[in-house]
């Protein structure tokens, strides 16, 4: 053989690649220069914060309340990590919100892929799920309270109702846009039905999957505190209500910012896993 | 000639929503072992159509394709098809993409090491094992023609398909493809049934041309059979003369298509 590469077939120059060519010391400056707006934005909201803590403080009728400031609810912060009690206050929550998380994606992929699979799947399911989604988790409490034995299965399932639908949606949506062609491919190799979902369903709507999770996650940490106001006795829901009957203000707010963090810190972990399951060129 | 593949009568209706759509009728053809045939028309008259049909892809309605006396009526790795582009799984690295194929076809016959080894024989085949870690968004659109093309013949195909392999590709690249292609079908031997629209293509690879009619009921119309010597070189064949008979050929039956085609004609 003896044909040669021609000339005309070059790579295409990918956004990776020119980074990679790029020196160390020109990413370190670019590296900079990207942070610049994110803690310009975070700064704006530590001053506001500052400023309307101050207004409380220095007016008599709202004294009591100066512990929402940010100076006392950041020492607050350093006693609850410093003793360890954060762990103990976070560590419920995470179980619950892990929890309902795994069952919602258990639940929520094959049907998932079935909706986005079978034409009659996502036309006998389409109108019952758009109705039961429209449906606040929260409104299932008082039902959610009485199927369940104990408050911490209560709380589970909330976040399961909260978090299966934008997993079985962007599933399916993932589904449906995977290339005919494909699975023309699969089936010219003789692949059967087992090896067209593990070979070609699952690996093309892997980052769609994870998508659909993060918003998820978005939605069951969101319903997660007010589902631990009632009943249980752990957690950061139930800690912010402690906080308020026992009138520890800068307590009640360094658990508010706990959650913040907590919840922006599950979101990168998501983002993280749509990019590593992520084949698409954009991403 | 033999009857190594044969498509008898063969005929399809679609139902579409206008009711049904006969978009095959009676495609006759005989095809030799090692035969190079391509199968060329106007765009829309069911070439594509065929090779679905002789791929398992499709059911025809009526008549039917054997293989080597056995019928066709499931997809298999034994009339492998190279797709027209972006078939190749974007999430599977160049080795991969092919190596799936290997592991499908050879999981029972050959060792781990023996269908790695066939995976890069392959990849080199095509000049593509210097990039066989990257990704199908890492490489040019001729390049993944290339691994479509191990791909496929990786899977040690009785028949090879291929639908337009070349289509999308500008002329260079095509060029380049196709003597690569006629080195390939030289050394192994292949029987290959290839759809194009280019004429210069199909006469320069070709043992025989099928012209197919417009549809709807399109059906083969004239065989040509292209007596060029092999291996045939593209800059000499431009002067020689039974080259351009062919090329006449073909192009006069095309055009007539067109004629009879056009309302104003009838």
């Amino acid at each position: 053989m003896s044909i040669g590469e021609a000339t005309s077939e070059q790579t295409p120059d990918s956004t990776r690649m020119r980074w990679r060519r790029s020196g160390g010391a020109a990413l370190v400056v670019r590296g900079l220069h990207r942070a610049v707006y994110p803690l310009l934005g975070v700064a704006v909201l530590l001053a506001l914060w500052w400023y309307g803590g101050h207004l409380i403080a220095s007016d008599p009728a709202t004294e009591s309340f100066a512990g929402f400031g940010p100076g006392p609810t950041f020492a607050s912060l350093a006693d609850l990590i410093r003793s360890g009690q954060l762990w103990g206050i976070a560590y419920p929550s995470l179980h619950r919100i892990g929890l309902g998380l795994l069952w919602a994606t258990v639940l929520g992929v094959p049907i998932g892929v079935s909706i986005g699979y079978f034409r009659v799947a996502q036309e006998t399911t389409h109108i019952p799920f758009q109705f039961l989604r429209m449906i606040s988790p929260l409104a299932w409490m008082p039902i959610a309270v009485l199927a369940f034995a104990s408050w911490d299965g209560a709380i589970v399932f909330l976040i399961i109702v909260a978090a299966i639908w934008p997993i079985i949606f962007s599933t399916a949506h993932g589904v449906k846009r995977i290339d005919p062609l494909w699975f023309r491919v699969a089936r010219n190799l003789g692949a059967g039905g087992g090896q067209m979902l593990r070979r070609i369903i699952l690996p093309a709507i892997g980052q769609d999957v994870f998508a659909g999770i993060r918003l998820a996650v978005g939605v069951a940490w969101i319903v997660l505190v007010p589902a631990e106001y009632l009943g249980v006795t752990s957690g950061l829901g139930y800690a912010i209500n402690d906080a308020r009957d026992t009138l520890a203000y800068n307590d009640l707010a360094a658990i508010v910012v706990v959650i913040g963090v907590l919840g922006y810190a599950l979101d990168r972990i998501c983002l993280f896993l749509i990019q590593h399951f992520s084949w698409r060129v954009e991403l | 000639m033999s009857g190594f593949l044969s498509l008898d009568r063969m005929g399809i209706v679609f139902e579409t929503r206008n009711g049904p759509y006969r978009a095959l009728q009676d495609v006759d053809l005989r095809i030799a072992q090692g035969e190079f045939v391509t199968v060329i028309g106007h765009s829309g008259c069911g070439k594509s159509t065929v090779l679905n049909i002789v791929a398992g892809l499709l059911r025809a309605t009526e008549g039917g394709v054997l293989l080597e006396n056995r019928e066709v009526n499931s997809p298999g790795p034994e009339r492998a098809v190279v797709f027209q582009n972006h078939s190749l799984l974007p999430w599977l690295t160049v080795y991969d993409n092919v190596r799936l194929a290997v592991d499908k076809v050879f999981r029972k016959t050959k060792s781990k090491i023996e269908r790695d080894e066939w995976t890069r024989h392959n990849l080199r085949l095509v000049q593509m094992n210097n990039a066989a870690d990257k990704r199908p968004s890492e490489i040019s659109g001729g390049m993944k023609q290339r691994v479509g093309i191990a791909r496929a013949l990786a899977m040690e195909p009785k028949v090879l398909l291929m639908d337009e392999p070349f289509g999308a590709l500008d002329a260079l690249t095509r060029a380049h493809l196709q003597d690569a292609l006629m080195t390939i079908h030289a050394d192994l031997g292949n029987t290959v049934i290839m759809i194009t629209h280019d004429v210069d293509e199909a006469v320069l690879l070709s043992d025989r041309i099928v012209m197919m009619t417009n549809g709807p009921a399109a059906t083969v119309g004239k065989v040509l059979s292209v007596s060029l010597a092999r291996p045939r070189k593209r800059l000499s064949l431009a002067d020689d003369t039974e080259y351009n008979r062919c090329r006449a050929d073909v192009m006069k039956f095309l055009y007539r298509q067109t004629e009879t085609d056009d309302p104003r004609a009838a």
